[in-house]
């Protein structure tokens, strides 16, 4: 079990307050907090080590070098990669997502081919893909989402041989559903195409294990796991990224320009053109020490906690309707509702009036939103600093938003 | 009374949760001449506005529908009481001052009856403008591609 008390401590913001209340934050599948470990980091190397990297001679650069490099070593180890190598940094999931469309997707994509997403993809993993395939003449397939919140099963025979490439989110930044991937993975392998992971919603909250995984290419972002924004990370098998051409052209990228041609680094570096976002990736390692600390394990015990709690306390309303697996097991800590009919939007200010910070709106999914014949959801999602202390103050935060705008109430209040 | 309780009274004031509530002119005009939609891109609402206008060229019916939350919804329905027998240059100033009243702080109209006044405190939640802006920018698009196809019933304001 996590000691929540004592995380809580590390994260200064928690210790802020909201419209005058205490800032209760349930927005985490949008970013998380960060701890003093991961600021501190930042912070440090801007004061002490600050210099450009991979060209310096100098002992500044080496030093910035070393904690860029060492940073890429330890997400390999995190996600239990096959080489260092195979780490590329990236701004966030949705540039790694777009790096794999442009260089992977034109390469392998042709007229007439199919690439095989799944109905509750994120905008971040269907728009790159439209692009490719009006580029290309291919046709996307979705796999449907059933009333549960779970793939149908039968959709997988989706996967044929015109499939070039199937991606698939890991798991679902609105439902919260964990779909099986090493199976999906299987059925794509089996079919000739690649198995391309959105891990922007399971990296930050189970453990991740590429090789298990069974996929070509998982992708996620640095700040939904307690690192800075603007760092993503892409993972490959090394012989796929050495096989794919550059994503962008310019300076680190290069080995050897002429005035036609050039040739390229070796990976991963053959993908990371121009000066990196060096301070956030250096920052990213404390992130990731932090999560190492606790154990991957025992976040995810901790969100199979609050997950239940939630919708159990959730549920209880009269007229709250959760959307996705209930069964905490199958599913991560981002619990999108809707209560009776009120709109998300309004659910949101007056929650936020209460110091809670929820997501309303269709969270980069309106397929999905379509899908639930919604247009919109109200959202909490949970990390390893909520306490259920913390669901109790958002059920009664609904209770009070359902009295405000009954009908009951209006005639107690003055023009 | 807390502070936060009166910091929401004046988001949701007692008008706009009337209105709220009983939208006027919500639903389809049956001959409609001119009709645009919108989308707030920030929650996926969706405000749909019809008109007809009268043989003055001013607007004789105006209705309006889609799904969205109560700063939408009741803007949208004060909008349609706001415009309706209005030219399409009175009606264009009337957007331009809801526009400046959500954006810059500017007072309501003066002919207002309190309804328009009542969305003032929407600009203390810089999150929920676009709500009440949805509606106003549609009656916009509304009027100019319908000025653009038939020319003889605008009045030249442009």
């Amino acid at each position: 079990m996590l000691d929540v008390g004592r995380i809580r401590q590390d994260f200064p913001i928690l210790s802020r307050q909201v419209h005058g209340k205490p800032l209760i934050y349930l927005d985490n599948a949008a970013t998380t907090q960060k701890p003093n470990q991961v600021i501190d980091a930042l912070t440090h190397y801007y004061r002490h080590f600050n210099a450009n990297i991979h060209r310096g001679i100098h002992q500044l650069s080496e030093e910035g070098t070393e904690a860029y490099e060492n940073t890429r070593a330890r997400v390999a180890r995190f996600i239990n990669a096959y080489g260092t190598e195979e780490i590329i940094f990236t701004r966030n999931t949705t540039e790694s997502i777009n790096l794999l469309a442009y260089t992977l997707g034109r390469q392998r994509v042709e007229r007439g081919d199919e690439i095989v997403l799944t109905q509750m993809e994120h905008h971040s993993n269907l728009v790159p893909w439209q692009i490719l395939a009006q580029e290309k003449g291919a046709t996307l397939k979705f796999i449907r989402v059933d009333d549960e919140g779970e793939l149908v099963r039968e959709d997988f025979d989706l996967i044929g041989p015109r499939t070039k490439i199937v991606s698939i989110v890991h798991m679902s930044n609105v439902l919260g559903t964990i779909n099986p991937v090493t199976e999906l993975a299987q059925r794509a392998h089996a079919a000739g195409a690649v198995m391309i992971v959105d891990g922007a919603q399971s990296a930050p909250h189970m453990p991740i294990d590429v090789r298990a995984l069974d996929c070509d290419f998982f992708a996620f972002s640095a700040h939904k796991m307690l690192g800075p924004t603007g760092v993503g990370v892409l993972w490959g098998r090394r012989a796929m990224l050495e096989s794919m051409p550059p994503f962008m052209g310019g300076g680190e990228m290069i080995s050897l320009v002429g005035e036609q041609t050039s040739t390229w680094k070796e990976l991963p570096w053959k993908f990371e053109a121009g000066t990196p976002n060096i301070a956030d990736v250096i920052a990213f390692d404390a992130a990731l020490d932090y999560l190492e600390g606790m154990g991957m394990g025992a976040v995810r015990e901790h969100e199979i906690a609050m997950a239940q709690a939630a919708m159990e306390r959730l549920g209880a309303l009269d007229g709250l309707v959760i959307y996705g697996p209930k069964d905490p097991q199958r599913r991560g800590a981002a619990i999108a509702f809707n209560y009776g009919e009120l709109h998300p939007h309004d659910v949101g200010t007056v929650l936020d009036r209460h110091g809670i910070a929820v997501r309303a709106g269709h969270h980069c999914a309106q397929p999905l939103m379509r899908r639930l014949g919604q247009v919109a959801t109200v959202r909490a999602s949970f990390y390893i600093y909520n306490t259920l202390e913390e669901i109790d103050a958002l059920v009664e935060g609904l209770r009070e938003t359902e009295r405000f705008f009954s009908a009951e109430a209006a005639g107690a209040r003055t023009k | 009374m807390s502070t936060q309780d009166v910091e929401l009274d004046d988001l949701y004031r007692e008008i706009i949760l009337d209105h709220y509530r009983k939208p006027r002119n919500k639903g389809r005009l049956e001959h409609a001449e001119m009709s645009a939609e919108g989308l707030n891109p920030v929650c996926g609402d969706e405000i749909r506005l019809e008109l007809r206008l009268g043989l003055d060229g001013r607007i004789a019916e105006i209705a309006f529908g889609g799904r969205g939350c109560s700063i939408s919804q009741a803007s949208a329905s004060m909008l349609t009481e706001d415009v309706k027998g209005k030219t399409f240059a009175e009606a264009r100033g009337r957007i331009d001052q809801f526009r400046a009243m959500m954006t810059e702080g500017s007072a309501p109209p003066q002919d207002d009856s309190g309804d328009i006044e009542s969305l003032q405190g929407v600009a203390k939640f810089p999150a929920r403008v676009k709500c009440a802006m949805l509606s106003w920018n549609v009656l916009q698009q509304a009027m100019s591609e319908g000025a653009a196809s038939a020319p003889g019933k605008d009045d030249g304001n442009e």
